[in-house]
């Protein structure tokens, strides 16, 4: 999923400062799945938001709404259409891509980002998120026992170990195992240590932004069209 | 005679290390190479070691070209892409550089820039086989240079790593530097002789030439940092204990980079002596082994 952490409260407000009627807008994707920006969360927000600006004096009114993945057109549509007319800003409790889903849907409606995007993961455990993919468009999972170095190495090396780490940990943080170490312990409990000694190409980086053409589907969608 | 002559010839070959500093003041360090310049083959100058931002390589190798020291120009792969790789060598080979240590480098974090961004496009080892495309006379996408370099490449190897699988990767990596093209190794800093013997007698059959690492140890405060902060160094207790009991700590790291040296004599094929500020430490060490 995509780990994404809520933005300090003071820098929420001051974007919505000037707003007298916002539509917070979760999304019941990765961002409902990381307690960041699901249901509960856009009850919480609008409540924090709504209690400050009491307080301030400059009461304001929410809407609160969730589209079931905000980085999907048809799931956006229907839910702003449907509460059009109520809202002068909306704050979106997605993911980055989820923000500009809407942003473009609506290219009149200004929208603002309430969290900070922070990578592809999974929970570690209740509370503890790690980074797992950083989607560099070349994956080479099955000859790493499974373990990524792109994104789990800090230095995304490629030829193994650098040897900066200390009792397994990454030079950069304590709290950080070596990726390579890792591999190299998954690789032995598979019997394929030898993957070790490859020398793999120098990766290609995408150009960024990248776009993904899928011809089949695209195919099939101009025949229904017809 | 060249650090490559050097080499080839067999005997036991000394070298050091020099790192530029914060600014454009290169007087002292010049200095510091002076000193030792007629009792190594060659220098090493470090390429922002520990992630400090200072004056670059390239230029202090050039300097040491100009006072017929021969420079081992270290480059990592933390700041440059391909691209600044690539042309950097090009530009260090017309400046009179002929011998490039290849480095995966410090990540930014652990300097005073650790907000920059990490580059890290090619590791030690395939900045190896890049050397060697540029010593063939094409760059990494193939295209053919006009005029090309002959770089003698050489890497680095820790022989510390301090569990089995660190130290498998180690050597794991060290064949493949070696495939990749590394002529010579020089190694971390060693403080207990019969773990080197161990690695040395691990990587037996390699073909490349091993630089013991020696760094000259100036004080308790020092080694107990490194053994605290410094992937692969250790520093065996009874050693800190030697430094902490004398009188004039500067003999006394002497005497204990003297023991090193000599110990090392029957191990691999020469020393990397790394001063840190103490170069006038090094005619007197070599002396008394006889170097």
């Amino acid at each position: 999923m995509i780990v994404a952490e809520r933005k300090p409260m003071e820098e929420i407000l001051a974007m919505t400062a000037d707003f007298q009627r916002i539509l917070v807008l979760g999304c019941g994707g990765c961002t409902t799945v990381c307690f960041s920006g699901g249901a509960r969360e856009v009850e919480t927000l609008s409540t924090l938001i709504r209690m400050d600006r009491k307080q301030r004096g400059k009461p304001v009114g929410t809407v609160e709404a969730l589209t079931e993945l905000q980085c999907e057109p048809h799931s956006v549509t229907p839910v702003l259409e449907k509460l059009k007319g109520q809202y002068d800003v909306v704050l979106s409790m997605a993911c980055g891509a989820g923000v500009q889903t809407v942003a473009k849907l609506f290219p009149d409606q200004r929208v603002f980002p309430a969290l900070n995007t922070n990578f592809t993961g999974m929970a570690e455990e209740h509370g503890v998120w790690k980074e797992l993919c950083l989607a560099c468009g070349d994956c080479i999972l099955d000859r790493t026992g499974g373990i990524c170095p792109v994104t789990r190495c800090a230095k995304g090396l490629l030829n193994g170990a650098c040897g900066g780490a200390s009792e397994g940990k990454c030079e950069v943080s304590k709290d950080l195992p070596c990726a390579w170490q890792e591999i190299y312990h998954a690789l032995k409990r598979l019997n394929l240590l030898s993957y070790l000694k490859e020398r793999p190409k120098v990766k290609a980086w995408p150009i960024h932004p990248s776009r993904v053409v899928r011809e089949d589907l695209r195919q099939v969608a101009a025949t229904e069209v017809d | 005679m060249s650090l490559r002559q050097a080499l080839e010839s067999g005997k036991f070959v000394v070298t050091a290390e020099v790192a530029p500093g914060k600014g454009t003041d290169v007087e002292h360090i010049l200095k510091d190479a002076d000193i030792i310049k007629d009792r190594v083959d060659a220098i090493n100058v470090t390429d922002l070691q520990s992630s400090v931002m200072r004056l670059g390589s390239m230029a202090f190798c050039h300097f040491l070209t100009e006072m017929d020291i021969d420079p081992v120009f270290q480059v990592t792969c933390r700041d440059r892409n391909r691209l600044a790789l690539q042309s950097d060598l090009l530009s260090a080979w017309v400046l009179g550089i002929r011998n490039v240590l290849a480095l995966t480098g410090d990540h930014p974090v652990l300097g005073d820039h650790p907000e920059a961004k990490p580059v890290f496009e090619l590791d030690s080892v395939s900045l190896l086989d890049c050397i060697g495309k540029l010593n063939s006379g094409v760059d990494m996408a193939g295209n053919e240079l006009k005029g090309s370099p002959d770089f003698l490449p050489g890497a680095v190897v820790n022989p510390g790593a301090d569990n089995e699988a660190a130290m498998d990767l180690q050597i794991m990596k060290m064949e493949k530097k070696i495939e990749a093209g590394a002529r010579f190794f020089q190694t971390q800093g060693v403080y207990d002789l019969d773990a080197f013997e161990k690695f040395m007698k691990r990587v037996e059959g390699l073909d490349t030439k091993v630089l013991g690492g020696i760094i000259l140890l100036k004080s308790v405060g020092m080694a107990r940092y490194m053994n605290k902060n410094v992937a692969g160094v250790f520093v065996p207790e009874p050693l800190i204990q030697e430094l902490k009991a004398s009188e004039d700590k500067a003999q006394a790291s002497v005497n204990m980079a003297v023991r090193l040296v000599k110990g090392m004599k029957d191990l691999c094929d020469g020393v990397h002596i790394m001063a840190l500020g103490w170069e006038s430490k090094i005619p007197p060490i070599l002396d008394e082994v006889g170097l």
